[in-house]
């Protein structure tokens, strides 16, 4: 067989970074059919949401087969221990991950288990010399690297996002279930609670517009600075996974690669540095506007209009002079 | 309780981090320091150690890298490690996350702590993945990215934010934890511990000390290969102001926006 693509689930639904990466791996298996000698297939773990339809519902992504094992969700180890067994049975020569938490836990457990090299936040993936080769970008952006594996298998985790959904035709997948003991270790860490969603629920992915506050905003009660732009604009207001993690606003408001992706007319990012993990969630937006102190901030190397400059004296007065703008 | 954080010597964050075309390496010049992130393990470990709720015997600060990141662990001790230890040889050089994690793996296996503790991910490789690669090793229960952490017996219950919104979970000890950045806020070091940390205890291990095989490390180990480093697609640079006249400034946020149709 060729590439085996983790597919994350819940609530009996699966993750789109997930079909994505499902998409992804049947392309990639198409292309280098002969050197793999074989289809992509999937892998998930789970209770019994994961039903024959569910998982079936994969073949129109272009997996094949679909092998299912009873497990724990939510958790990494015990996936690992499933995707070792499926990986060794079936002479895998590629593990595929798409964007989010959990895929860098396996794949990383899987480097360990398997001795295998591991590439992350893969933005493309190509075929060179019948093998595939993936594209990292390293440093803040600043470059791209081209990754090749020595051995088998090779494991690629996607950044958020990287690989296009492809709903391929009316394929069903085989679904095969697969039987694996679990390690002992994977059984020492137990889900108490998951999912829980911290503060109120916001609706931001109708906006057009979204201002967006970060750490810049200094307090909790700076978001009022934006919340009043916000008003002013007629927009919404979104946030930073450091501000959501300090309790300053709810999660539902977070953009990037634990919270949503958003695509507005308008992003404006007040106090927002501009990570990696934040610019998954927004860099489609039409145009980016960012308030930043920082001349160096990695936000200016992807705004359409960079402001260098203290949000606490910017935002009052910008709020008023939109205001008095729209009339 | 014995706990060892895994920390790291990582270039400045002043200094321009670049890519050297010809070893494909990073360049390592320049100014270095204790990766940030770590220090949010450092404290993390500390206050396990003051909260009382379990009894910590030992912190230890252990690294891989090169002879200099010897000053990489006199910053961790002089943020509350007891003592440190330093994986140094040339055979490690050019590891990549697969050789990293199973030499990481061994020097703790001959430590034997009872929690490892690491920070989210190192300020140059960004690679995210060492806690969960040092964990299946040891054979460990592991998690990332956790913001919080209560200890109950022989137990962690620890919180983190994950696909789906804050996940809380519960491992059994002996165990690994990569702790996310809202975790604390670091202390300061004292002059005082900053003058001590040279003076504190600092074991230096070799590939074969620690029983690493040496043909699953370095460059050779290594099971990834970096064929190229190309520029990233070029992409228009924005128009930036410098707020001086904050009046002026905003007048011209107005139009610029106005101009797209987005004040309508
Ligand atoms: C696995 C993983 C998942 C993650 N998921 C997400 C995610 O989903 N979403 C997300 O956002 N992050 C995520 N992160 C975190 C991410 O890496 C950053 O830590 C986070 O985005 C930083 O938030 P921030 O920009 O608010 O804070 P900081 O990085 O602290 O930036 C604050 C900025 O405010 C500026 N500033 C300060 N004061 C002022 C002022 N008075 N006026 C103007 N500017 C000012 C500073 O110059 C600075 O640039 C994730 C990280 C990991 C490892
Ligand atoms: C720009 C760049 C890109 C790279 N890309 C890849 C890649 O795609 N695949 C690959 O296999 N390797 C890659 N590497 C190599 C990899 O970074 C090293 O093997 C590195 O030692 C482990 O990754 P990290 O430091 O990024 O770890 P992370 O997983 O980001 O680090 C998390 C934590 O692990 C601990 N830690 C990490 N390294 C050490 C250490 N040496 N000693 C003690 N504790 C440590 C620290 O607590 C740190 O906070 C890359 C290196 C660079 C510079």
């Amino acid at each position: 067989m060729s590439i085996l693509t983790y597919a994350l689930h819940y609530e009996g639904e699966f993750n789109k970074n997930s079909l994505g990466a499902v998409s992804e791996g049947a392309k990639l298996a198409e292309e280098l059919a002969e050197e793999l000698g074989g289809e992509a297939a999937a892998v998930v773990v789970g209770g019994e949401d994961l039903t024959d339809e569910l998982c079936a519902t994969l073949g129109k992504y272009g997996a094949a087969k679909v092998y299912r094992a009873k497990g724990p969700e939510g958790l990494a180890q015990p996936v690992v221990d499933v995707m070792a067994k499926v990986v060794q049975d079936n002479g895998f020569k590629y593990a595929l991950f798409g964007g989010g938490l959990l895929g860098f836990e396996i794949g990383a457990g899987l480097t360990a288990r398997l001795g295998a090299g591991v590439t992350m936040e893969v933005t493309s993936v190509k075929a060179q010399d019948g093998k595939l080769v993936a594209e990292r970008p390293i440093l803040q952006d600043s470059a791209i690297v081209d990754v090749g594996y020595v051995g088998e298998p090779g494991i690629i985790i996607g950044r958020l996002n990287a690989f296009d959904i492809a709903e391929g035709g009316d394929g069903t997948a085989e679904v095969i279930d697969v039987d694996v003991a679990l390690e002992d270790h994977s059984t020492k860490a137990v889900m108490v609670q998951r999912g829980e969603q911290r503060g109120a629920d916001v609706n931001i992915e109708d906006a057009d517009i979204l201002v967006a506050g970060g750490r810049g905003l200094g307090k909790p009660e700076g978001f009022e600075l934006a919340e009043a732009l916000a008003e002013a604009l007629g927009g919404a207001v979104a946030a930073t996974r450091a501000v959501v993690d300090a309790g300053w606003y709810p999660y539902a408001a977070q953009i990037g690669q634990t919270g949503k992706t958003v695509a507005p007319k308008l992003y404006l990012a007040a106090g927002i540095s501009g990570a990696i993990q934040h610019k998954v969630g927004m860099q489609n937006s039409e145009n980016i506007v960012a308030i930043n102190k920082d001349p160096n901030a990695p936000i200016f190397e992807f705004s359409d209009l960079g402001i260098v400059g203290d949000l606490n004296k910017i935002l009052p007065k910008l709020t008023d002079a939109v205001k008095a703008k729209k009339g | 309780m014995k706990i060892c954080v895994l920390v790291k010597e990582v270039p400045d964050a002043a200094v321009e981090k670049r890519m050297d075309p010809n070893s494909k390496r990073l360049d390592r010049s320049g100014e270095k320091n204790l990766n940030p992130f770590d220090t949010h393990a450092i404290e993390a470990a500390m206050q396990i150690r003051e909260g009382g709720a379990a009894d910590v015997d030992e912190i230890v600060a252990v690294t891989m890298g090169p002879e200099s990141a010897f000053r990489a662990l006199h910053k961790a001790v002089s943020l509350g490690a007891d003592r440190s230890v330093h994986l140094t040889d040339e055979a490690l050089s050019g590891s990549d996350v697969c050789a990293t994690g199973y030499a990481l793996a061994k020097v703790l296996e001959s430590e034997s702590p009872d929690l490892v503790l690491l920070g989210q991910q190192s300020d140059d490789g960004e690679c995210y993945t060492i806690g969960a690669v040092v964990a299946d090793h040891l054979k460990m229960p592991s998690l990332t990215q956790v913001i919080k952490i209560d200890v109950e017996g022989n137990k962690l219950r620890c919180e983190r934010q994950a696909e789906y919104g804050y996940d809380t979970v519960e491992i059994e000890l002996p165990g690994v934890i990569s702790v996310g950045d809202a975790i604390n806020e670091p202390r300061y070091p004292s002059l005082k511990a900053i003058m001590g940390a040279k003076k504190k205890q600092l074991d230096t291990k070799a590939v074969g000390d620690v029983g690493i095989e040496a043909d699953r490390v370095g460059a050779q180990g290594s099971q990834t290969e970096v064929l190229g480093i190309n520029p990233p697609p070029q992409k228009q640079s924005g128009e930036i102001i410098e707020d001086e006249d904050t009046n002026e400034t905003v007048e011209k946020i107005v139009a610029w926006l106005d101009e797209r149709k987005l004040l309508a």
